[in-house]
């Protein structure tokens, strides 16, 4: 600052460089395709034990063990109360009628608003267990609806992270066939 | 046709500026051309006009016309007045046009009343101004068009995010954009200093007041900021180290350090290439935050602003500006004569070891912030949180309240040391206190504890230049010195207290329950609905008692529609000695007669945002000392007063 040696020499150019350097970063960051969710670290890893209590009558309750039979499975996390899981409803009825076989977690439900739910958008789910949020970040999830497929041996291998929009349904059925 | 006028005033005042940057030019290179006489005109004309196009969007939002694209996709028919007016700026479109509106209305400001500049500085200076608001007047008209036409119109609108809906964040956007733009007139008077060459105390007090206006804007905007995600997201705390806080907090740091070493310049002729630096950076760094925050580059709280495409166009005006600022810079700084000398025990070297503190901070704040991106480069994801920023800044924090203590103390270009016996007491009362706190609360951690410690030291050592002097004849400079370091002082205070002192407690409460948290006992009366004009929402009714003290609380879990969106409603109890804080959540699943409720005692909390005023009011003094100085005489008794001080 007060020493004469700053004045020329390669000091004067070094904010130019690290800027430089900043800009070719805030470049990358800009072309490069962001993941804008996060990434369960459970993708690759078999479900954590569990086993929940029916969500509501007349259809059965959900443990791990109900994955394990060697046939690759959904597992679709909603809630009655969450407007999106509405707005997905016709998208797992396809999954279904497709001949996925799709297990449900309701979480921070009660049983005849899952029985509303289930009445208004229709039923594509064979056993719903009921669970708090805490069980949603065992498997690494974050926020309702979410969709895992799940391989014969109870592995996760893949998340789907948001609404079912029409467009992932092609996408999610070849996912669930290559776990076959 | 408000919307077509609009967009046409627009245009014009682009087209001024363009005519500005050519007279701009031209009369710098050859002062006595009779184009000089146009750069004034010109300028107040163009910030006209953009005034004309900023108040046309606020009529259309004002009466919600719906053909209009921009108020279609962020306003509603339901919403309330004010919100609508706010709706102005809340968006992507309106908080540019609001920039280049408050942009231009400087460069008309400087147009008109700056005198103490010599011409030719003041032309180049100009002419980098409107070079500045050529590239944003591109960027809105070419992709940010806030007057385009939506046919067919819809009938209703389509909202505004909920959390904005809020009185406090219908003002911070504006208030950090005009701290913003106050830094780019710091980065143009910068520039047109570089380009003629002439660094020298003249220069210094011409930008002087735009960097004290846009810090004053900078604090209130990061104080109102950090209140609003204080009691709006519910999460209890007041500072995230979120990407965009970080976005607004590097631009106030750079502007501080510049802040001290311009009055180095103003008074010593001292710190010449350092000033222009930081005028450069301060800008850089306001540049970059609204870069971050609009391209969606780094994951944040602040993702509703969020286009790729637009923060391409950002990167690319802040690859001109900066890079262009940068390598004059390092062309033309060796050809500025060197600055005076001054021993390292002066004013001068208070304010150096103030700059260097700050800057490392900043550095600290930059790196942590742009961490994950340059991990995400090498394939890693990984997030930097509070633990980092925490850790890191610190301990450079409380170095800083120490030079912050000494360097008032000491006299310009040399000093012998001996007025700095009378910090004596401000270091005892920090000591003792110290002690106290440890022996008292060992379990409140080692910086809350010194933090607080510091804090009371400072306190006292940032009156201690008020003292032995006679009040009337002490200038309001000194006046806003003082009221600055003492509201910094407490602002840490009750950092510190929060940090240290605070409880917490989680409860699922059952109608009639009662909790008990740091000496206040909460009993859920009841649970409600109630509805507002877009929400609805569950109202948790709490009589909370401490001693003969008995209030209701009202925390609420509120539902938004046009979005759909929930945000909860922290209801906070101030009171002399802290904040209690509640919030409710829905029903708790597993048992349906519960509520969750979450509460904090967070004592002495308020004190971070009245120091910040203090901050803030301070600068404000110290604005109006120069104000009135000026008219009167450019080296008046009153700056040598403060020279001499």
């Amino acid at each position: 600052m007060t020493g004469g040696s700053t004045r020329s020499g390669w000091l004067i150019w070094l904010p130019l460089a690290v800027f430089a350097f900043l800009g070719g970063m805030f470049l990358y960051g800009l072309t490069d395709p962001k993941d804008e969710y996060v990434r369960s670290r459970m993708i690759g890893q078999p479900l954590p034990a569990f086993s929940f209590p029916a969500a509501t009558d007349g259809i059965a309750g959900l443990s791990n063990k109900d994955f394990t039979d060697g046939k690759p499975r959904m597992l679709n996390i909603f809630g009655s109360w969450c407007v999106p899981c509405k707005a997905e409803a016709p998208m797992l009825e396809q999954l279904h009628e497709a001949g996925v076989e799709i297990h449900a977690i309701a979480v921070n439900d009660k049983p005849e608003n899952v029985a509303t739910f289930l009445a208004e958008h229709g039923n594509p789910f064979t056993r719903i267990g009921a669970a708090d949020m805490a069980f949603q970040v065992q498997l690494g999830s974050s926020g309702v609806p979410e969709t895992f497929i799940i391989d014969g041996k109870g592995r996760i291998v893949h998340q789907h992270i948001g609404d079912i929009r029409p467009e992932h349904v092609e996408g999610l059925l070849d996912r669930w066939k290559a776990a076959q | 046709m408000i919307a077509e006028l609009g967009l046409f005033a627009l245009w014009l005042a682009a087209a001024l500026a363009l005519l500005q940057s050519v007279v701009g030019l031209a009369s710098w290179r050859a002062a006595e051309t009779p184009l000089a006489t146009l750069v004034k005109p010109v300028a107040v004309v163009q910030g006209l006009l953009c005034l004309i196009s900023f108040f046309s969007l606020m009529w259309l939002f004002y009466v919600t016309d719906l053909s209009v694209l921009l108020v279609a996709s962020n306003s509603h028919l339901d919403k309330p007045m004010i919100f609508k007016i706010a709706g102005t700026w809340g968006n992507h479109e309106g908080s540019m046009l609001l920039w280049v509106t408050i942009l231009t209305m400087c460069g008309a400001a400087i147009a008109l009343f700056e005198k103490r500049l010599d011409k030719e500085t003041l032309s180049a200076t100009l002419f980098a101004q409107a070079l500045i608001s050529l590239g944003f007047f591109a960027f809105l008209l070419f992709s940010s068009n806030p007057f385009e036409r939506l046919n067919p119109a819809p009938p209703v609108g389509a909202g505004l995010n909920p959390l904005l809906q809020d009185i406090g964040l219908a003002f911070h956007p504006p208030t950090l954009y005009v701290g913003y733009v106050g830094l780019s007139v710091a980065f143009s008077f910068a520039l047109g200093a570089l380009l003629t060459g002439k660094i020298g105390p003249a220069f210094a007090r011409a930008m002087r007041p735009w960097v004290l206006l846009s810090w004053i804007f900078l604090t209130i905007g990061i104080a109102a900021g950090s209140y609003w995600a204080y009691y709006e997201l519910g999460w209890g705390g007041w500072w995230f180290w979120d990407p965009v806080e970080n976005a607004s907090l590097m631009p106030w740091l750079a502007a501080t350090a510049l802040l001290h070493s311009v009055a180095v310049l103003a008074v010593r002729d001292a710190l010449r290439a350092w000033t222009i630096m930081l005028a450069l950076v301060a800008f850089a760094m306001s540049m970059a935050g609204t870069f971050l925050v609009r391209s969606g580059i780094l994951t944040s709280v602040h993702a509703f602003a969020v286009d790729p495409e637009r923060g391409a166009f950002i990167l690319g005006l802040l690859v001109i500006y900066v890079g262009g600022a940068l390598a004059l810079f390092a062309l033309r700084i060796g050809s500025v004569r060197e600055g005076k000398q001054f021993a390292l025990l002066s004013r001068e070297g208070g304010i150096v070891a103030n700059n260097i503190f700050l800057s490392v901070i900043l550095a600290i704040v930059l790196v942590g912030t742009l961490w994950p991106l340059a991990a995400e480069a090498m394939g890693d994801q990984i997030s930097v949180g509070p633990p980092y920023f925490n850790r890191a800044t610190v301990p450079i924090g409380l170095l800083l309240m120490i030079a912050l203590a000494v360097g008032p103390m000491l006299r310009w270009r040399t000093d012998d040391g001996a007025r700095l016996r009378r910090l004596i007491v401000p270091a005892a009362t920090a000591v003792i206190l110290c002690i106290l706190l440890f022996v008292q609360w060992p379990e409140a951690g080692f910086f809350p504890i010194l933090a607080l410690a510091l804090a009371a030291g400072l306190a006292v050592a940032s009156l201690l230049p008020l003292v032995g002097r006679n009040m009337l004849r002490i200038p309001l400079m000194t006046w806003g010195m003082v009221l600055a370091h003492f509201g910094l002082a407490v602002s840490i205070a009750g950092m510190a207290t929060e940090s240290g002192w605070s409880s917490e407690r989680l409860a699922a409460m059952r109608v009639g329950d009662e909790a008990k948290i740091a000496g206040w006992t909460v009993k859920l009366d009841m649970v409600k609905p109630v509805a507002g004009d877009n929400w609805v929402a569950i109202e948790g009714r709490m009589a909370v008692q401490r001693g003969d003290d008995k209030e209701q609380m009202k925390p609420q879990a509120r539902q938004f529609f046009d979005p759909v969106q929930q945000t909860s409603e922290a209801a906070l109890l101030t009171r002399w000695d802290g904040q209690l804080y509640a919030v409710i959540a829905p029903v708790d699943a597993q048992n349906y007669d519960r509520w969750q409720v979450r509460l904090w005692w967070k004592p002495f909390v308020t004190l971070i945002w009245y120091g910040a005023g203090l901050i803030a009011l301070g600068g404000l003094l110290a604005l109006i000392g120069r104000a009135q100085l000026f008219p009167r005489r450019r080296s008046s008794t009153a700056e040598s007063e403060w020279a001499r001080a």
